[in-house]
């Protein structure tokens, strides 16, 4: 192992935060002895993290193209990809696909506009900006299990405050039966989401925008640009980096997270929130763990696809416009 | 100065971030007033959006008919401990990816990179058994164990960003002045990093105190259940008792409240730093 005391050279794209890299320390080799100290250092986050999170992710592979259920374990035998198939015939499967299309890009938009919105606003200074930061971050800290509750209380048919407050403001006139109707039940857990995740945008987009420095905006006012042009053509290209990766996670993370939906219907009604993961859970808590193992396959099989195909698309095919440090 | 703001401009502004806290707020604000009406007004209409008297029958009903204190405790104990373990395992892992070049360095991150990218769940099942033959089902322990594994990752990461602004020159006099490196980290770099290290527990404490999955999947037992387990079965049970499950909600809510208080600066700074660095 060579071990060399260097510091990797910052990556490109956005710049930090300013925050000053360490100088570049002298090379230089070190002894057996340190490196034992250090491989020392590294051993019990390695442990932990392949036998609890790296071991039981293999060994579910291997489980998806099996027949493993718990409630009948006398033949575990490999059935190649029968699990798969079982799924793709599943109509039930095929419905949790199409609600989980609708949850992302539902969720996902709406928390794109606002958050970026939001962001743009807290971009400077204003008295009480810290506490204010403070208070609308703060959902982001509550789990989605929990948030799910919360709005399974307020979208409540009968006592709900949301039907009463579209009563009072005359958008309906007679209550919604949010969570018992198909028709409404996802709309509601996409305000939910919406609700929950607009914080991360914002969070994430504010520290890109205050990587890009006044200069730029100096500039652009005195050449007499207006508010979208500057939008346009200043502070989107500067944090494009950013927002691309941040839309590719929120995407994934929305896509992986049915805490949520768990909390607020449960699937329900008729299944018709239940989106993939959550009815992976379901289907592990059945004690299905071939099948379950199969849809996680699918899931990570698809998000990875995703994930390169996004990537490739968003990466500048003309270099990238140099940002002024 | 940069772009002036109009009068009108900064009305819509201020009308838009008030909206936004108003949105945010609510929910919270709702929960709390449901968990503090009496039963019978719960259900009264028209609702109540202030209540004329505020009641603790909701927060006596819930203690009496679970074991609340018991799952507030056990959450306390497995967060607490899970995330002390999470973060001096991380501090140590950080320090040597922050400080140091080696030839799997890459692999390693890359390895916890990618347990962002797939959630732990996903392993359910294989989890259920491995912990079935370690004897560790059903066990506060091994709750632990588990938490202390997913947090890893993005601790490291996030210690990683903090121990770059500080100055290797520093545990280097350290070290001259004939510290070794356990103690000249412990001695130190801890002290100078202390918030950050605060931050990163605070964080791994929050995750662990709303994690569900596991803890429904790994404890079934009511003495070791932890909070969210609990209050998944009082939502599996066919009528929710809406006003205990407020009070369990606020009681919930609160103690991710005051730690977020203290340390959201910090976490955020932590996080958007490993991100945007990265």
């Amino acid at each position: 192992m060579a071990l060399t005391e260097t510091e990797r050279p910052a990556a490109g794209g956005t710049p930090g935060k300013g925050v000053p890299r360490r100088p570049v320390g002298n090379r230089r080799r070190f002894t057996g002895r340190t490196a034992l100290v250090l491989f020392l250092f590294m051993l019990p986050a390695i442990v932990f993290v392949g036998l609890f999170t790296y071991y039981p992710l293999l060994s579910g592979i291997q489980m998806a193209f099996r027949n493993y259920n718990l409630n009948d374990l006398s033949d575990t035998s490999w059935v190649g990809l029968d699990n798969f198939r079982t799924l793709v015939g599943d109509e039930m499967f095929r419905g949790t696909v199409r609600n989980s299309l609708v949850w992302v890009a539902g969720s996902l938009i709406p928390q794109f506009l606002i958050g970026f919105t939001m962001a743009l606003w807290l971009r400077r200074r204003f008295r009480f900006r810290g506490a204010y930061q403070a208070l609308v971050f703060f959902p982001w800290a509550v789990s989605g299990f929990l948030i799910g509750i919360l709005f399974r209380w307020m979208f409540n048919g009968e006592f709900g405050v949301v039907n009463d407050l579209l009563m009072k403001t005359h958008l309906i006139d007679t209550p919604v039966p949010w969570l018992a109707d198909a028709k409404y039940a996802m709309v509601a857990v996409i305000v939910a989401n919406v609700w929950y995740g607009v914080t991360f945008f914002a969070i994430m987009i504010l520290a890109a925008l205050q990587s890009v420095p006044d200069e730029l905006y100096e500039a652009s006012a005195i050449d007499g640009a207006g508010k979208v042009r500057t939008l346009f053509s200043i502070t989107i290209p500067s944090i494009r980096t950013t927002l691309a990766l941040t839309v590719l996670l929120r995407v994934i993370w929305i896509f992986n997270s049915p805490e949520l939906i768990f909390g607020m219907t449960g699937g329900g009604p008729a299944n018709e929130t239940h989106i993939v993961t959550s009815y992976m859970i379901q289907v592990t808590q059945e004690g299905d763990y071939g099948r379950a193992s199969a849809m996680g396959v699918m899931v990570v099989f698809v998000l990875l696809l995703f994930a390169v195909f996004y990537l490739l698309a968003i990466k500048p095919r003309t270099p990238r416009r140099k940002v002024a440090r | 100065m940069i772009l002036h703001e109009t009068l009108a401009g900064r009305i819509a502004k201020f009308t838009g971030l008030g909206i936004c806290l108003l949105f945010t707020v609510f929910p919270l604000y709702w929960i709390l007033v449901t968990s503090f009406k009496d039963p019978g007004s719960i259900f009264a209409y028209p609702l109540k959006y202030w209540p004329s008297q505020f009641s603790l029958e909701n927060y006596r009903g819930l203690f009496d008919q679970s074991n609340f204190g018991v799952f507030i405790g056990n959450s306390l104990i497995v967060s607490l401990v899970a995330a002390a373990l999470a973060t001096v395992v991380s501090l140590l892992a950080a320090y040597v990816l922050a400080r140091f070049e080696f030839v799997s360095k890459g692999a390693v991150m890359g390895a916890f990179l990618v347990t962002q990218m797939i959630p732990g769940f996903i392993a359910l099942g294989s989890l259920y058994i491995l912990m079935t033959r370690m004897y560790l089902v059903d066990s506060r322990w091994g709750l632990v164990l588990v938490y202390v594994a997913i947090s890893i990752p993005l601790c490291t990461v996030m210690l990683r960003g903090f121990f770059e602004n500080v100055p290797a020159s520093l545990e280097e006099a350290a070290m001259v002045d004939g510290c070794s490196r356990l103690s000249a980290l412990f001695r130190v770099l801890v002290p100078v990093m202390t918030p950050g290290i605060a931050a990163s527990f605070i964080f791994n404490f929050v995750n662990c105190w709303n994690e569900l999955f596991l803890s429904v999947t790994l404890l079934n037992s009511d003495e070791n259940k932890t909070v969210p387990a609990a209050l998944n079965g009082f939502i599996s049970s066919y009528n929710i008792d809406w006003g205990s499950m407020s009070a369990a909600a606020a009681l919930s809510i609160i103690p991710t409240m005051i730690l977020f208080a203290f340390a959201s600066r910090y976490i955020v700074e932590g996080l958007t730093a490993g991100a945007v660095k990265e």
